[in-house]
């Protein structure tokens, strides 16, 4: 707080001063002061102005309003002279001194006001750092809560498992209980009744001991019956013994038998329905293949499907042979298991193509299946009637060519390029067949000319064996000569090979036989030319059986030879 | 269907001869033989004492007759009348007496089951069989009448003994791994034995004809176990039914279990329930005349007819008292059909109710509810035709075409028609009481 002091020293100073207001550094609310200082400095202006030489008696009755109007009636200024140039001293000065008076009391209210409000703000901030601090407290309380919370529920959570298992434990405790009440009253039950009868027994037994005279259990018949199965009774013999076991095991073993008998049978039945199961996977599974619909990855998978599936065909024949064999029954199983794996795959695979296409239809979004259809169909539409269109115009051309209405001359000019045109292309054909023609002929020159080498080569070594095996014979025995003469007739020159007499027969035989080669003429030939025919000359070619690398020719020449039976 | 008129017979005994051709009933001391088709009296034969069990040879041609008290067997011939043939026990005492599958010899269970007498008749020989066991099913033939099976107990450890029944010689003799054996029945192909435990042990064991260990099946512990066992005709199937209310099959190829039959109490996929309804005639005040209440022929006698219920159904249930015995709960009577398709079973706690099962489909057929228990059913022993009977006098009949409740015509009085158990017995299609 400002030391009164200040007011007295500021009274002191000049009138001019009046407008100063004391700023005391120690004032917390400065814009108190700021208000005070420009309004200070501007009534400080506004004095400066108010009272001139010439409105002195206004201002007088002016300051006399204002003073009335602050309540102090009884002192009024006034003017020493109506000039108003002068002032009479003492009730100015009274008004002076009565707005001192104000102004003190009211610096004094400022003050006392000031260090209220320096209290109340005081309390205020320690009202808000007190709030702060409550607002942090309320808050960790709250999370505190909200732990305690948590931890409460997760305990009564607790509190409910354990009371469940509780419950359970009692349940079987109550279980066992009543198990052990029913057994133990079982026991009771069974122990009295083992007790009555060995009291009966105790009983029976000192009874006879008593009465001994008993009559001897016997049976009494009129007389023995014969074995129901009409047969003689038997000893007891060691044979007997055996043979009822004997009896015993095959009778097990057939009930055995039986039983495994069906057992195969149902084996066989099932693994037949297997069999079939996979085969119509297998089936249902390749054609899937060709039906093109999803994408190249498909395609390669189905491949793939298809190879297994048809070596899994080659299988099956090799599995039917092998049955019983347990690797076959296993491979049999696992291949039904992997067709099915297929299957499902597939199944799936279309189950969602399905769908997405029905969300396609459903959504809207592209058509493009069915714009691709459509445009498809456009497509062929407009081909179909293009086609129809260039038949038409065709016929129409057709039309104009029979029923030409041009002169004859453009007719027959017309005529002759559409005729010279094939006739071009007709020379051109006529001149390529030529060529083949004279191709064909060099060759079978050729042919003929080897033919005939060949022949007269197998002639000659014929020749050689034949005056080889002569000597043979001729050095053997001596009716060599008869047997020659009577095999010369009837051989045909085909039936070489196995009858090397002929090559002894008389050279007129031989030349004959040469000519036949040379001429080459069968009874089959179609041709009668010079020429021999290709096929013949195969034929013959045929006949040298020593050639072993002719082999494969040899194929060829027989395919030639049924050319020619057929034609 | 036609019935017959009605005859006297006690203690249930009313047999037809196993060719068919005889009927053969017991009136107290007296032992009835009638022809079938004619119900004309055949024989008549008198025994010494009050007859308690009687049983036809397999051939058809003699009766067994015993009476416990005495202790005494009387075999009646009947092609031979005056043919006689008594066997007296003594003191030794009889529980209960069989023919052996030939019908030349006959077996007699002594008092306390101290041993089994084998009574021949062809050459009065007697075979002593020691220790046999005394449980719900000791003894088993196999269906051919080759083989016999014995349950035996030594020393606290349970035995089966294989005889073979052409002259009783011991085929095997071997030890069975059951704490309590309780039951042993041949399969029909005569190869297995199924073996089970009491019901303190769920065990059932299957042996082969020549003694070794084919199969053990457990389906749980503790709980009490196996109450009945049955094998289908064919033997495929050996079905267990247990006091879980389940029936179980095992497979005769892997000795495993194919299938499981619950019984809840809440039918909720079956192909039919039939539900009998009784409805009673209204009486009017003109019928209401003293020879019309003694006669009681429309008082008393409610008509039934059955009536197809909707999916689901409720059933009955009756909580057995859980500190008793041997408590009414579980699957008490389990019967195949002679072509193996159905399967006839009856749970205990639900004693109204008799539920019949598609074999081949392993599933729930039809579900009978009756207005009373179900004393005994019994299939035709040629079509897959199932009869029941209730204690009243009417006759049920089940086929997979439908089902059918018949008045058994009875003399009417009060007390006619107070019928506790009817036995049934099929001959070849036709029933009689």
């Amino acid at each position: 707080n400002p030391p009164p002091n200040r007011h007295t020293s500021d009274k002191n100073c000049e009138i001019s001063s009046i407008s100063h207001v004391t700023m005391s550094p120690s004032r917390q609310n400065n814009f108190v002061s700021s208000y005070l200082f420009p309004l200070a400095k501007s009534s400080y202006s506004v004095i400066s102005a108010f009272c001139t030489e010439d409105n002195v008696l206004q201002c007088i009755s002016y300051i006399n309003q204002e003073l009335a109007s602050l309540g102090l009636c009884s002192t009024y200024i006034e003017a020493t002279s109506p000039e108003g140039t002068g002032l009479n001293a003492v009730p100015a000065l009274n008004a002076i001194y009565e707005l001192l008076q104000i102004h003190r009391r009211t610096m004094s209210t400022v003050e006392a006001l000031e260090k209220e409000q320096l209290k109340k703000s005081s309390t205020m901030e320690l009202m808000q750092t007190s709030n702060t601090r409550l607002k942090d407290q309320l808050e960790l309380s709250i999370r505190e809560k909200s732990g305690l919370h948590e931890m409460e529920r997760q305990l009564q959570l607790k509190i409910k498992t354990l009371q469940s298992c509780l419950k359970t434990e009692k349940d079987e405790v109550q279980k066992l209980q009543s198990i052990i009440a029913s057994r133990a009253s079982q026991y009771s039950h069974d122990a009295k009744r083992k007790e009555r009868e060995a009291a009966k027994l105790k009983e029976r037994l000192s009874q006879l001991l008593v009465d001994r005279k008993d009559k001897k259990l016997a049976i009494d018949v009129l007389n023995c019956l014969g074995r129901s199965d009409g047969k003689r009774g038997h000893w007891k013999t060691a044979k007997a013994t055996a043979s009822h076991e004997g009896e015993m095991y095959k009778s097990l073993l057939s009930d055995y038998e039986a039983s495994q008998k069906s057992l195969m049978l149902e084996n066989a039945e099932l693994k037949k329905v297997l069999q079939q199961m996979k085969k119509e996977m297998i089936h249902i599974l390749s054609p899937c293949s060709s039906s093109g619909r999803g994408a190249t990855a498909d395609d390669s998978q189905e491949q793939h499907h298809d190879s297994d599936g048809e070596e899994k065909m080659g299988d099956t024949s090799r599995e039917t042979l092998d049955q019983s064999c347990e690797h076959a029954r296993e491979q049999l199983t696992n291949s039904i298991r992997q067709q099915w794996r297929k299957l499902r795959n597939h199944v799936e695979k279309l189950d969602s193509q399905v769908s997405q296409v029905q969300n396609q239809l459903e959504s809207n979004k592209e058509m493009i299946p069915l714009e691709t259809h459509e445009d498809e169909m456009e497509r062929m539409r407009c081909e179909v009637q293009q086609c129809k269109e260039f038949i038409h115009a065709q016929q129409q051309l057709l039309q104009q060519q029979l029923n030409t209405s041009f002169d004859d001359e453009t007719a027959a000019l017309l005529n002759d390029c559409y005729t010279l045109e094939e006739k071009e292309r007709l020379k051109e054909e006529w001149k390529l067949f030529e060529e083949q023609k004279r191709n064909f002929e060099r060759e079978r020159k050729n042919f003929t000319e080897a033919a005939i080498r060949l022949g007269r080569e197998k002639k000659a070594f014929e020749e050689d064996r034949a005056s080889w095996l002569k000597n043979q014979f001729l050095n053997m025995t001596p009716f060599t000569d008869r047997r020659r003469c009577s095999s010369s007739d009837g051989h045909s020159a085909l039936s070489v090979s196995n009858e090397p007499e002929i090559r002894m027969s008389s050279v007129k035989a031989q030349l004959a036989k040469s000519s036949t080669y040379t001429t080459f003429s069968t009874p089959r030939s179609s041709q009668s030319g010079a020429v021999p025919s290709t096929p013949e000359l195969y034929r013959t070619l045929r006949l040298i059986p020593e050639s072993r690398g002719r082999c494969s020719d040899l194929s060829i020449f027989s395919m030639g030879e049924d050319e020619n039976s057929l034609s | 269907m036609n019935f017959s008129e009605v005859f006297k017979q006690s203690n249930q005994l009313c047999k037809v001869s196993p060719d068919g051709k005889y009927l053969a009933t017991c009136v107290q001391y007296r032992l009835v033989v009638r022809d079938v088709s004619t119900l004309q009296i055949m024989h008549l034969y008198t025994c010494l004492d009050q007859i308690s069990h009687m049983e036809w040879s397999s051939d058809s041609l003699f009766i067994l007759c015993a009476m416990y008290k005495r202790g005494l067997v009387q075999v009646w011939s009947l092609e031979q009348p005056d043919w006689h043939c008594k066997i007296d026990e003594g003191s030794i005492g009889l529980v209960s007496s069989r023919w052996s599958p030939d019908g030349r010899h006959i077996l007699n269970t002594t008092e306390f089951h101290l041993r089994i007498t084998v009574w021949s008749l062809c050459t009065k020989a007697v075979s002593y069989i020691k220790y046999p066991k005394a449980c719900q099913k000791g003894i088993d033939f196999s269906r051919d009448g080759s083989y016999m099976a014995l349950a035996e107990r030594r020393d606290c450890k349970d035995f089966v003994s294989i005889f073979v029944c052409d002259d009783w010689h011991l085929l095997r003799h071997f030890e069975t791994e059951t704490q309590d054996l309780a039951g042993l029945e041949w399969s029909p192909n005569g190869c297995v034995l199924a073996v089970w435990d009491s019901c303190l042990e769920y065990k059932v064991l299957l042996y082969s004809l020549d003694g070794r260990l084919l199969s053990t099946y457990s389906a749980y512990e503790w709980s009490l176990g196996v109450k009945s066992v049955s094998w289908s005709p064919s033997s495929q199937f050996l079905a267990i039914g247990s006091y879980d209310e389940k029936v179980r099959i095992i497979n005769h190829i892997t000795w495993k279990k194919i299938a499981q039959f619950e019984h809840p109490a809440t039918v909720e996929s079956t192909k039919t329930v039939y539900k009998e309804v009784e409805r009673r005639p209204a009486v009017g005040t003109d019928e209401m005349s003293l020879h019309n209440i003694t006669t009681g022929s429309t008082l008393f006698n409610t008509q039934s007819k059955y009536e197809i219920c909707s999916l689901p159904v409720q059933i009955p249930v009756v909580k057995p008292d859980p500190d008793r015995a041997n408590p009414k709960i579980g699957v008490s009577v389990l019967a195949f059909s002679s072509d193996n398709h159905y399967l006839a079973t009856k749970n205990d706690n639900m004693a109204s109710a008799v539920w019949v099962w598609n074999m081949q489909k392993m599933s729930l057929e039809a579900v009978l509810e009756q207005t009373s228990a179900v004393r005994c059913f019994q299939w035709d022993p040629r079509h897959p035709r199932l009869a029941l009977c209730t204690g009243n006098t009417k006759l049920y009949l089940w086929s997979p075409g439908g089902c059918v409740a018949v008045q058994v015509p009875t003399e009417g009085n009060f007390l006619g028609p107070k019928l506790n158990y009817i036995v049934l017995r099929y001959r070849k299609g036709a029933e009689l009481q």
